[in-house]
């Protein structure tokens, strides 16, 4: 299966935020069409329910409208996507941040790390 | 749309299906799991109507199970029923003219994606590819209840792939797909319900992302968790 999930965490939210990181990477740019749950559900090798919740999930954060005739598209709303993408940020340095701290690590190895790491692969 | 009550089957002196009460909604994927011996298969046939129970009542669609059923159940069996020395195009003509709902048109185009010949005899093929032969000319009836046995046992991981695919790309939230399987880990993600069968008795059931919530771990993990400490453990 082209997808491996985390045993632990329900699969719909997993879907959940492979899509939402989708929305923020311009794969499915503001305004876009979104691809079917059937497709998902296929691409995923998951069952089209879970998709579905996914994307109730999605359109709770309001990063995903659905239409009553045409589907779902990507919100066009560039400011709240783009908020939504700082909070993924955040959320991913935060988890860093605190796999370091379980290591031992002190704020200054932190701040050191983030800078030889930031220079080196951004 | 599918109910169970106290349905039990015996052969002989042993008890294959003890007194179980199930039921289903249309619109889901459901993975009937369990060991070897657990019961899944008597519970397939059963709905098939291949099978009657001994006690207790089977209904789909409010009917018990009849030629009105059979009509609108696609059966799957876990033994190849082809014999060999057919050809994949009388396959299709045998489903053409059992099934008033088989889309051969649907099978076909099915076939020529996977580059199977019509004129192959079905002994030629692979047992991966008679394997996905069967679930295509299955899976392309419009059929309200899907049954099947055991699909993706004794295949390699890519024509599991391919098995997991065609189910979900004809799901359609009309009708419901029952699979039977032992093989947890590989089907969990596509399984909306699991009814978790052992010694012919309904061990557990519930929705599989509700285990992953609830518990922490996947539905395979689950299992494996929960059979270490049964008496009844026969894994």
């Amino acid at each position: 299966m082209a997808w491996q999930f985390e045993a632990g965490t329900p699969i719909y939210r997993q879907i959940t935020d492979v899509l939402l990181r989708r929305i923020c990477n311009g794969t499915y740019p503001a305004g876009a069409e979104l691809p079917t749950v059937r497709e998902l559900a296929v691409e995923f090798s998951v069952n089209p329910n879970t998709v579905q919740k996914a994307f109730a999930e999605l359109e709770a954060t309001g990063a995903v409208l659905t239409h009553r005739t045409a589907g779902r598209s990507v919100a066009k709303d560039a400011a709240l996507i783009s908020q939504i993408r700082t909070r993924l940020a955040r959320k991913i340095v935060a988890d860093a941040a605190a796999q370091v701290r379980e290591l031992g690590g002190e704020r200054g190895e932190m701040l050191q790390l983030w800078e030889e790491i930031g220079h080196d692969s951004l | 749309m599918i109910r169970c009550e106290g349905m039990t089957k015996r052969y002989g002196a042993f008890v294959a299906l003890d007194k179980i009460d199930l039921e289903l909604p249309k619109g889901e994927i459901v993975g009937l799991l369990g060991p070897n011996g657990s019961g899944k298969t008597t519970l397939i046939k059963i709905l098939a109507g291949l099978l009657r129970q001994d006690e207790g009542t089977v209904e789909i669609n409010g009917k018990p199970i009849g030629i009105e059923t059979k009509k609108i159940v696609s059966y799957l069996p876990d033994q190849t029923y082809f014999s060999g020395g057919m050809r994949v195009s009388e396959c299709l003509d045998v489903f053409s003219d059992f099934y008033a709902d088989f889309d051969r048109a649907r099978a076909e185009g099915m076939l020529r994606e996977l580059q199977i010949p019509l004129k192959a005899k079905i002994k030629t093929l692979s047992k991966g590819t008679q394997e996905k032969l069967q679930l295509i000319v299955v899976m392309s009836r419009q059929a309200e209840v899907y049954l099947l046995d055991e699909p993706i046992a004794g295949v390699d991981p890519a024509a599991r792939d391919y098995i997991l695919t065609t189910i979900l790309q004809n799901y359609r939230k009309d009708a419901i797909v029952i699979l039977s399987t032992h093989l947890i880990y590989d089907v969990e993600a596509v399984l909306d319900r699991y009814v978790f069968l052992c010694g012919g008795k309904i061990v557990e059931q519930g929705m599989a992302d509700e285990i992953r919530e609830e518990k922490g771990v996947s539905l395979d993990q689950h299992f494996r968790d929960l059979f270490r400490y049964d008496p009844r453990n026969n894994l």
